[in-house]
């Protein structure tokens, strides 16, 4: 490496033989965020109220938690795929690669916060 | 890795004449960023406040209603018609990932029906929500 063009190298290279996964991925939670954010939108606006109890009991149900549990992870993972094409797409120098490790961060984190306030709630079960 | 300073790049947005096709291309962009941060970064408040207890969820319930809650009313909204238009063109992509809907024609009216999808669906939620449930 370092000698020839950059076209030589790519030639030389040939194709990674991977990334289709992403494109891939992207529409198979497509089809998940459909379904699930369908329930979602279906189940809040169809709940009686929206105080403590009522959308407190909800999410400790059976229900109401594991199909959040599936749209937190579906969701997040294809939001944080969307957000690397578009960083993919304007971040052409170093700052891409930092972007990038943020956005796995942050985007890591905010799933597991939301996974967790699900789960405490779940196994908390209805308040008294 | 040394690069050529000035690449060529792809025609930006003030570069197309705006149509359907290209209304809708951007706006799948704009309402995907806008749900991946603000949409979720409401989930997991809403989560985290529920989790919480009473306290902290009804200091997430006066952003929709207390004084503030045109706040509350204008971001909902605003998610409403962001995942109703990001729905209606991520469907709509379904067909052209298998090859259909290239057309021009059917391409720039399935472009128009995303838009009318998203209005009518975000429309017809707030009237049941605000009207209908009450």
């Amino acid at each position: 490496m370092g000698n020839g063009t950059s076209i030589g190298r790519v030639r030389g290279l040939g194709s990674a033989k991977a990334g289709a996964h992403h494109f891939w991925h992207q529409r198979l939670t497509a089809i998940s965020n459909l379904v699930l954010m369908l329930w979602l939108v279906l189940s809040l606006a169809l709940l009686p109220s929206y105080d403590y109890d009522t959308v407190y009991g909800w999410v400790s149900s059976a229900w109401g938690a594991v199909p959040l549990l599936l749209l937190a992870t579906s969701v997040f993972y294809h939001a944080k795929m969307g957000l690397q094409t578009v960083i993919e797409d304007y971040q052409h120098d170093e700052t891409r690669v930092v972007a990038l490790v943020v956005l796995n961060l942050v985007y890591g984190a905010g799933w597991l916060l939301a996974a967790f306030s699900i789960l405490r709630i779940a196994f908390t079960g209805t308040p008294e | 890795m040394v690069r050529p300073k000035a690449r060529p790049t792809s025609p930006h947005l003030q570069i197309w004449r705006w149509g359907p096709n290209m209304l809708v291309s951007i706006l799948h962009r704009a309402t995907g960023v806008a749900m991946g941060t603000v949409g979720l970064a409401l989930f997991v408040w809403w989560l985290a406040a529920l989790a919480g207890g009473e306290d902290s969820y009804a200091r997430f319930l006066s952003w929709f209603t207390g004084p503030y809650f045109i706040v509350g009313y204008v971001v909902g909204i605003g998610l409403s018609f962001a995942l109703f238009q990001h729905i209606g063109n991520g469907v709509r992509h379904f067909f052209m990932d298998i090859g259909a809907n290239f057309e021009l024609n059917g391409n720039r009216k399935s472009a128009v029906a995303t838009i009318v999808f998203a209005v009518c669906a975000t429309a017809a939620l707030w009237a049941w929500l605000l009207v209908g449930k009450q």
